[in-house]
C-alpha cells in the first residue's frame, strides 16, 4: 500500500507529526551551531584586511541567505494555498514569515555591526543592503495583511495573493536597485569585489547556513503547531487534547 | 470593450461630481513636493539633484493616498458586488476602473509635476523628460495600487496599510523613473530608463490586474 502523504495535508494530522520532528530539527541545529561556530571561531584564519572583524560573516551571510530562501518557500507555500485550497499551505506561510522577517532584520543588523569596523559606517546605501531593507519591508507588509483581517481564511488567501505578487517583484526590485547602485557609484563602496575566500572560511559558513535551515524549520513547526491550535479550538481532536493534558 | 467604456465614463462623471477628492490629491502632491526645501534649505544646486527624486517620492505617496477611493466606494454601495456578478470578465471590469483612476490621478499629477520641477531649478529637457517618467510610470502605480486596493479592501487601517504593502512594490518605477531625469540631467541619454519603465508597465499590465481581481474575489467571497 502506498502511503497517503496527502492525508499530512489536514492540520489534525499534521499537528503531532510536527511535534515529533522539531526535537530532531532543534538537535540538528544545535549540534552544527557548535560545528560551525566552532570552525568560525578557532579553524578560519584570520581575514589580512578586516582582522578578526570578519567573522560576523558566518552569521550575517546564513542569516542573509536565509532570508531570501524563506520568503521563496513562503511564496511557494502561499501558492500551494490558493491553488490547491489546502488549509495547513496558509499556516505554514503565516508560520515562516516572522522567521523569515527574524533572519532578515539579523543580516541587516549584523551588516551593521560589520560596517562599522570596516567602512566606518553603519550603513552605506549599497544594492546588496538597500534590496535586504526592501526584502525586510516585504516581510512586514505581509504579517501586517495578514494580523489585519480577521477572517483566517481570507487572511490566507489575501496573503497568499501578496506574496506571489511580492515574489514576482523580488527580481525586479534587485535589478532596479543594482541599477540604481551603478549609477551612484561614486558614493558607494563597491562591495562586489570580494577577496577569494579561504576553503576553510566557506565550509564555516555553509555549516553555519545549514543550522540556520534546521533552526528555521524547528522554530517554524513550533510556531505551525500554536498556529494549528488557535484555528482549531473549537474541533473536537484539540477539546480531546485539552481535556487530555 | 463596450463595458470598459461604460466603467470608465461612469467612474469619471463620479469624479467630476466630486471635484474635491481628485483635486486633493493633486494639492497634497504640490505639498509634499514645497516641504522639501523647508526642511533641507533654499539651496539652488541642492535641489536641482534631489528634484527628480522628490517629484516621483511625492508621486509614490500621491498615489497610495488616492487608492483606497479605488474600490471601497463601490463596496459601500454595493455597486462592486453587481459588478462582479455581472458577465462582464472581472479583468474587464478592474482595467477599466484601474484606467480611470489613472485618468483622475496619474495623468494629471504627471501634467503638474514640471511645475514642480521649475521650482526646483530643473532645465527644460529634463523637464520634459520628467513629464515623460510620470507618464510611462503613474500608469504602474495604479495598476499596482489596484492590487493593494483589493488586498485592502474592507480592513481596518486600510490606508496605512496599503502604502505598507505597495511602497516597497514601488521601488522599482522609482528607480527608473527618477533615474531618467537624473541621467538627463548628467548629459546622459535617459531612453534606457524610460524603456526599462515601458517594460515595467507591461509587466504590471499583467501581474497587478490578475492580483486584484484574485484579491477583489477573495474579499467578496
Amino acid at each position: 500500500m502506498k502511503p497517503d502523504l496527502f492525508r499530512y495535508a489536514a492540520p489534525q494530522a499534521f499537528f503531532p507529526v510536527a511535534g515529533k520532528l522539531i526535537p530532531w530539527f532543534s538537535v540538528l541545529a544545535g549540534v552544527l551551531a557548535l560545528i560551525g561556530l566552532y570552525i568560525a571561531f578557532f579553524v578560519a584564519p584570520t581575514d589580512f584586511q578586516q582582522g578578526e572583524a570578519y567573522r560576523i560573516i558566518f552569521i550575517h551571510v546564513p542569516a542573509a541567505w536565509m532570508s531570501m530562501f524563506i520568503y521563496l518557500v513562503m511564496a511557494g507555500w502561499a501558492g500551494m494555498g490558493l491553488a490547491l485550497n489546502t488549509r495547513l499551505s496558509g499556516m505554514m506561510a503565516s508560520a515562516l514569515a516572522p522567521t523569515g522577517a527574524m533572519f532578515t532584520f539579523i543580516a541587516l543588523w549584523s551588516g551593521a555591526l560589520w560596517g562599522k569596523p570596516t567602512w566606518g559606517t553603519y550603513w552605506v546605501w549599497d544594492a546588496r543592503l538597500t534590496s535586504e531593507l526592501i526584502l525586510l519591508f516585504l516581510y512586514l507588509g505581509f504579517i501586517a495583511l495578514k494580523g489585519a483581517i480577521a477572517d483566517p481564511v481570507r487572511a490566507d488567501r489575501a496573503g497568499a495573493v501578496l506574496a506571489l505578487l511580492g515574489a514576482v517583484n523580488v527580481p525586479i526590485i534587485y535589478f532596479s536597485v543594482q541599477w540604481w547602485n551603478t549609477l551612484h557609484q561614486g558614493s558607494s563602496i563597491n562591495l562586489m569585489a570580494a577577496p577569494t575566500m579561504a576553503a576553510t572560511m566557506l565550509a564555516g559558513m555553509l555549516v553555519m547556513a545549514l543550522a540556520a535551515w534546521m533552526y528555521g524549520v524547528a522554530a517554524t513547526l513550533a510556531r505551525l503547531r500554536n498556529i494549528i491550535l488557535e484555528r482549531e479550538r473549537d474541533a473536537d481532536w484539540v477539546r480531546l487534547q485539552r481535556s487530555a493534558a | 470593450m463596450h463595458g470598459f467604456a461604460l466603467i470608465v465614463r461612469r467612474d469619471l462623471r463620479l469624479a467630476l461630481r466630486r471635484k474635491g477628492d481628485v483635486l486633493n490629491v493633486l494639492v497634497f502632491f504640490l505639498v509634499v513636493a514645497s516641504l522639501f526645501p523647508l526642511g533641507v534649505g533654499p539651496e539652488p544646486d541642492q535641489l536641482r539633484a534631489m528634484a527628480a527624486g522628490v517629484a516621483w517620492v511625492a508621486a509614490l505617496l500621491a498615489a497610495v493616498i488616492s487608492l483606497p477611493r479605488l474600490f471601497a466606494a463601490d463596496l459601500a454601495d454595493g455597486t462592486l458586488e453587481q459588478l462582479l456578478l455581472s458577465p462582464q470578465p472581472l479583468a474587464v471590469v478592474v482595467l477599466a476602473k484601474i484606467a480611470a483612476h489613472w485618468l483622475c490621478t496619474g495623468l494629471p499629477l504627471a501634467l503638474v509635476a514640471p511645475l514642480i520641477g521649475l521650482q526646483y531649478g530643473l532645465p527644460a529637457d529634463a523637464l520634459a523628460i520628467l513629464l515623460a517618467s510620470l507618464l510611462l510610470g503613474t500608469p504602474v502605480l495604479s495598476l499596482l495600487g489596484a492590487a493593494g486596493a483589493a488586498l485592502t479592501l474592507g480592513v481596518r487601517g486600510a490606508g496605512a496599510l496599503a502604502g505598507l504593502l505597495l511602497l516597497p512594490l514601488y521601488v522599482p518605477a522609482l528607480v527608473f523613473g527618477a533615474g531618467a531625469v537624473t541621467a538627463a540631467m548628467s548629459g546622459l541619454d535617459p531612453s534606457a530608463y524610460l524603456a526599462l519603465l515601458g517594460a515595467l508597465l507591461a509587466v504590471s499590465s499583467l501581474v497587478g490586474p490578475w492580483a486584484a481581481c484574485a484579491a477583489l474575489r477573495i474579499a467578496l467571497d
